[in-house]
């Protein structure tokens, strides 16, 4: 009896309020968590840091950001790669003009200043809506990545046009540059993510995140309700490019380490993003997570399973699993539109009565 | 402290210091047009406060264009309407809304994503103060006030009967109580003055006697005004307290049921005799 509710009974509205009523789910969840914080960083090598954990980490927070604007307000972004690159760009410039500056704080000042670009970039949709929209803030990705390779400045003139992390340390121990170690990177990554997932959470359940909704599922009738379009947008705008600033931000100084913008923030992370949280679940925190580990994680495994178990040669796994990702990105979108994360919420149903059909 | 909450905790309607049976909101020469097709042409009528004032007329006479007119999301040509006793003629639907207009739509236009709960406390949302940080924290005065929220809302699934579906996402409701969700989220704003597009279309008889009881109710219970379009002659008859009738965008008739049953003008309009000239 892994998952019940029997006997679960919710004597106050706080109860029946909390992010996870049934307790299973809560002693699941915390039990998960106290692995990744006091387990996971015992364990960490150089492998599963750098290819695995910290990647899947940043980009749940850019999934996240992207979930909050598309999947909760339902305003289309292909600007992503963009306000990646702000929050990048931004944190670049604040460990070199203020070195003394702790990385923690520049780290969430990219994330202002990637909140603010993103309101500008926003102002369209107050006017147009769904296609027109995305086509707007297709704009933004291009303008951006344009403008941080146009203008020296913003790469303090640096011969290549590469910007590149200098060594910052938390209470002493390096979490950017060449000397960090693993478990340094990932615990940072980890915590910052944590924390804005339980913020994420807590803006989508209460009125904000209502106002967004309503914007999304029906903008008429929410304005006459008393929702002002332009604070539900703007601020859906702004928290989203907040998450994405912060994720551009750590994507560049604690894992890339050192970033030249065409490459490391085009186009194709735009759509990377946009397919992580159409597959894990528009609308969902959970969903946000399982789409970043779908894209991220499941074609290491594959190479992993094809590469190293199986023997083949590496050429061939490699166009296998385009294959493999691709096919699969096709099945679970007919199988379940609404995401993982929608399975999952279906599994959960299914567990509740099992073993009985009713 | 979480006793179960009953419909007498819900206060319903706000104090807007107008006295029961004095103009609420006045109509004065609206006309509206869309390019050269006319609308609603130099109507006035009032509504006021405590009263079921229907709004009726035959398809295309431009009810939910005066209703519209009504909560500002159309801003007429001429004419002023005065709610509460200050005279505007365009305002914001989000003006609107802070002011105590509330309404539901003639298509049901409920947040279909979002469960029955949620709808309901989205009628809060101008009611709800705390700002985007306080939320992002959640603990302390967030929760408290999402709860307080919680209880009126609570309440008003009590009255409209809808605790088994307050979870259930309101895409998957049938028609009728869908309707009834879409009453409770206008409720939940602690409206002045409701407005209702057509709140029996489409509803078999028992349905409509429910929600006629449930409009009687909110009346009575709660003393909020309502402005009522609908087509059943039956129920506008039984529950209203005047009638206004409106053809091709003018005012036919106002008046008590009574009156307007015998109304030359109202019987032709919707026999269907042909207009003279």
């Amino acid at each position: 009896m892994l998952y019940r509710e029997a006997g679960d009974f919710k004597t106050s509205y706080a109860a029946d309020l909390q992010t996870f009523p049934i307790k299973s789910e809560r002693i699941l969840f915390w039990s998960f968590t106290a692995v990744a914080f006091l387990v996971v960083p015992f364990f960490i090598n150089d492998y599963w840091e750098k290819s695995i954990l910290v990647p899947f980490l940043v980009w749940s927070m850019v999934a996240l950001g992207l979930n909050i604007l598309t999947g909760y307000c339902g305003q289309v972004s292909l600007g992503t790669g963009g306000f990646m690159a702000v929050g990048a760009f931004a944190c670049y410039k604040f460990m070199t003009a203020f070195p003394d500056l702790n990385i923690m704080i520049c780290i969430l000042l990219s994330g202002l200043v990637t909140a603010g670009v993103g309101v500008l970039f926003g102002l369209p949709s107050l006017r147009i809506k769904g296609f027109y929209l995305a086509v707007a803030t297709l704009a933004a990705q291009f303008f951006l990545v344009w403008m941080f390779n146009k203008f020296a400045w913003f790469y303090n003139y640096s011969a290549s046009g590469q910007i590149s992390a200098p060594e910052r340390s938390i209470f002493g121990i390096a979490v950017t540059g060449p000397n960090s170690a693993p478990w340094a990177t990932y615990l940072t990554c980890l915590t910052i993510v944590f924390v804005f997932a339980w913020v994420a959470r807590n803006l989508t359940r209460g009125r904000v995140g209502r106002s967004w909704m309503a914007m999304r599922d029906m903008d008429i009738a929410a304005e006459i309700m008393g929702v002002s379009p332009f604070n539900a947008k703007l601020s859906a705008f702004a928290v989203s490019s907040f998450y994405i600033g912060i994720a551009g931000a750590l994507f560049f100084s604690v894992y890339l380490g050192a970033a030249e913008v065409t490459e490391a923030f085009g186009i194709d992370k735009s759509f990377t993003a946009l397919f992580m949280v159409i597959i894990g679940g528009l609308g969902s925190i959970l969903g946000s997570f399982l789409g970043a580990a779908f894209i991220i994680l499941f074609p290491v495994l594959l190479k992993n399973l094809m590469v190293g178990y199986l023997g083949w040669p590496t050429d061939l796994a490699a166009h296998f699993q385009i294959m493999i990702v691709g096919g699969l990105i096709i099945f679970f979108l007919i199988v379940e539109p609404h995401g993982l994360a929608q399975l999952w919420r279906l599994a959960k149903e299914k567990l509740r009565l099992w073993p009985f059909p009713y | 402290m979480n006793a179960r909450p009953d419909s007498s905790e819900f206060t319903g309607a706000r104090d807007d210091g107008i006295a029961k049976g004095d103009t609420l909101l006045e109509v004065n020469n609206v006309s509206l047009s869309f390019g050269g097709v006319k609308a609603i042409t130099d109507i006035s009528f009032d509504i006021k406060k405590g009263e079921i004032r229907a709004i009726i007329g035959p398809n295309g006479a431009g009810k939910t264009s005066m209703l519209n007119v009504i909560n500002g999301f159309y801003t007429p040509q001429q004419g002023t309407i005065t709610y509460r006793g200050v005279p505007r003629r365009a305002m914001r639907t989000t003006d609107a809304a802070r002011q105590g207009i509330a309404r539901t739509f003639q298509n049901i236009a409920l947040f279909k994503g979002m469960s029955t709960l949620d709808n309901i406390m989205t009628g809060r949302i101008t009611l709800q103060k705390r700002n985007l940080l306080w939320q992002g924290l959640w603990a302390g005065p967030a929760e408290r006030e999402e709860i307080e929220h919680r209880r009126t809302v609570e309440a008003i699934i009590d009255f409209l009967e809808i605790e088994h579906i307050r979870k259930t996402p309101v895409g998957r409701l049938p028609y009728g109580l869908q309707k009834r969700v879409e009453l409770g989220r206008a409720l939940a704003a602690e409206p002045s003055l409701l407005l209702l597009d057509e709140p029996m279309a489409g509803m078999n008889l028992e349905e409509k006697e429910d929600m006629s009881r449930f409009i009687l109710d909110v009346n009575n219970q709660f003393g909020t005004t309502i402005a009522l379009i609908e087509h059943d002659m039956g129920v506008v008859m039984d529950i209203s307290d005047r009638i206004v009738v409106l053809d091709y965008g003018r005012k036919i008739g106002d008046g008590e049921p009574d009156d307007i049953a015998k109304n030359q003008d109202v019987i032709d309009a919707y026999l269907g005799v042909p207009h003279e000239g």
